[in-house]
């Protein structure tokens, strides 16, 4: 982020004009707020159209309750499994050179290039009933599709390298002059991994898992392909947002889209303070 | 003498850093494991049943005038949005790089906000704006506009969320941008629209590209915040990944398998490129 730092400043020769400054600006402001900001204050607008009871009964009908618990156990499983795999795939490919190496990495950027909603049929294609594995899995029924597990498989999906990508730049540009220091006064990989990369690491960390977070609380389109949409059952937020929405119970989906709303606003606020105390050391 | 010895030592320990850290095998063990598991074999297992699928079949699945209008609309949109997002995306790196503004900070942070709003809640807000009684759209539908359910608001709800690529990408060049080149180029007489146009568009060209193949990637493949908005009307509001869901939804796993594969090598295609332009970028950089 770059709240904190300086303008550009140029020698006076080399400015535009006043007015050409304040025009420019001008757009500037008025193409986010129409597309950025109007959009934020219509969602709080709308859930509070009708004052606060229907807002605070909408956020707390049981069906919501069990969004929001359902969401946050899909974050709970998913989160931690992508940020062990970013922390595995940055010093791989950050503190080695190997054949393959780049293929790798374009090959960890590939779950961001593909729409939620393929990333949602991959898993049908595997799990459904016509799938690979699915008369292996009704044979020993197990149910992944519509269910639980399916929807963190798919959220797992689209936010793969949340994580890594943080970190395998911050990493390269680290170095591994203080890990190789380390292991020549005799730590073990794991005490160096403990003691001085995460350390190093810890914003980059912090950063890449309240982002993967806010993506996997927030994922709609691959979550909605894996749910089967059973209400209290496979029902996320986003997807609780929807039903409402399209059952023209705008308080109810507005209200709960405050949660999401709210979500994204600490997750960008958090994201920034981190930034900031990142750059200050 | 001490020069060189200590190059010397330098590079013996290049060649050995390679061998040095342990867990080079748990971490590639892990890697791979994760990538392949969650990755490639759903990957691979679309495109096994893509490419066993009769050829006929495939066409069929892609080129019916469903899919045909799905695709041009789909493209359509996302291209005309990565063009509004490449060009007030750079208006807005601009502004944030070189102009000191009350409220400049919030705009920054407002600009990250299609990131970390999830979709769904971004699709029923745009809808609620640009829907003829909403906000903008009570405006615009007076002077016989219709922006909600029509293609135009496709083209909204994906400039939203294409909107943070294009500035992420051009503002770091901007703020590298050395202002003695800006200053030679006025004291030599240059107009500063000459100015911008030989010295300043050259410098941040990739970087804009980049930017708009990445918006433009995202738009295409977006899903949530577009079916509120766009009303899902067959050949004409039905984005791709609108009518594989429609597909999957009726049990045609064929012609969903089918427009999926394209759509999958469409982005395959554009994240190579992607990886081209700032590979070229980043030579060039060093070489300068």
């Amino acid at each position: 982020m770059t709240g904190a730092s300086p303008v550009h400043r140029l020698a006076p020769i080399a400015r535009e004009p006043l007015a050409v400054r304040l025009l420019l600006t001008a757009v500037a402001v008025a193409f986010i707020s129409l597309f950025v900001l109007l959009p934020l204050i219509m969602v709080f607008t709308c859930a509070l159209a009708d004052g606060a009871g229907p807002y605070w009964a909408a956020l707390q009908s049981p069906e919501t309750w069990s969004a929001i618990k359902l969401t946050l156990r899909v974050a709970a499983v998913v989160v931690p499994l992508n940020t062990l795999f970013g922390i595995a795939a940055a010093w791989l490919v950050a503190r080695y050179d190997f054949v393959g190496r780049s293929v790798l990495v374009t090959l960890i950027d590939l779950p961001f290039s593909v729409s939620p909603v393929i990333a949602g049929l991959l898993f049908v294609l595997l799990f459904g009933k016509s799938g690979l594995l699915g008369s292996w899995l009704s044979a020993h029924q197990i149910q992944i599709l519509f269910a639980v597990p399916g929807l963190m498989v798919a959220t797992a999906f689209v936010t793969f390298a949340m994580v890594a990508r943080e970190l395998i730049s911050v990493m390269e540009a680290q170095g591994p002059s203080e890990e190789e220091a380390a292991l020549t006064l005799g730590a073990s990989g794991w005490q160096v991994l403990r003691h001085v990369t995460l350390p190093k690491l810890r914003w980059s960390l912090l950063t890449g898992v309240i982002l993967c977070n806010a993506r996997a609380m927030g994922e709609f389109g691959a979550v909605s392909v894996v749910s089967g949409h059973i209400r209290g059952m496979t029902n996320t937020l986003p997807l609780h947002v929807e039903i409402l929405f399209n059952e023209y119970n705008f308080v109810g989906a507005f209200a709960v889209a405050t949660l999401l709303a709210l979500l994204g606003l600490v997750t960008l606020l958090v994201k920034r303070l981190v930034h900031a105390s990142g750059s200050r050391e | 003498m001490t020069l060189a010895s200590s190059a010397r030592t330098r590079r013996r320990l290049t060649i050995r850093r390679r061998g040095m850290l342990p867990g080079f095998n748990l971490s590639l063990a892990i890697v791979t494991f994760y990538l392949s598991a969650l990755v490639l074999i759903p990957i691979a297992v679309l495109t096994w049943r893509a490419s066993a699928m009769p050829a006929a079949e495939l066409w069929a699945a892609v080129s019916g005038p469903r899919a045909r209008a799905a695709f041009a609309l789909s493209l359509g949109a996302a291209g005309t949005a990565a063009l509004v997002n490449a060009l007030f995306g750079f208006i807005v790196a601009w502004v944030l790089v070189r102009y000191e503004f009350p409220g400049r900070s919030l705009l920054d942070t407002l600009v990250d906000l299609p990131f970390a709003l999830p979709t769904a809640v971004a699709g029923i807000a745009l809808t609620a704006i640009w829907a003829e009684s909403g906000w903008v759209g009570r405006h615009l539908s007076a002077a016989g506009i219709q922006v909600a359910y029509t293609p135009i608001g496709v083209t909204v709800a994906l400039i939203f969320v294409g909107l943070p690529f294009v500035v992420r990408t051009v503002e770091p060049v901007l703020r590298e941008l050395d202002p003695v080149l800006e200053e030679a180029a006025a004291v030599l007489g240059a107009s500063r629209l000459r100015t911008f146009l030989q010295v300043i568009l050259p410098a941040t060209a990739p970087a804009l590209g980049t930017g708009f193949s990445l918006a433009f990637a995202r738009a295409l493949g977006e899903y949530g915040s577009v079916v509120f908005i766009s009303g899902n009307m067959p050949l004409r509001t039905e984005i791709v990944p609108l009518l594989i869901v429609t597909r999957l939804e009726q049990f045609d796993y064929a012609g969903a398998i089918g427009i999926a594969a394209v759509m999958l090598l469409v982005s395959f295609v554009l994240l190579l490129l992607g990886n081209l332009l700032q590979a070229q970028r980043r030579r060039r950089h060093e070489g300068a």
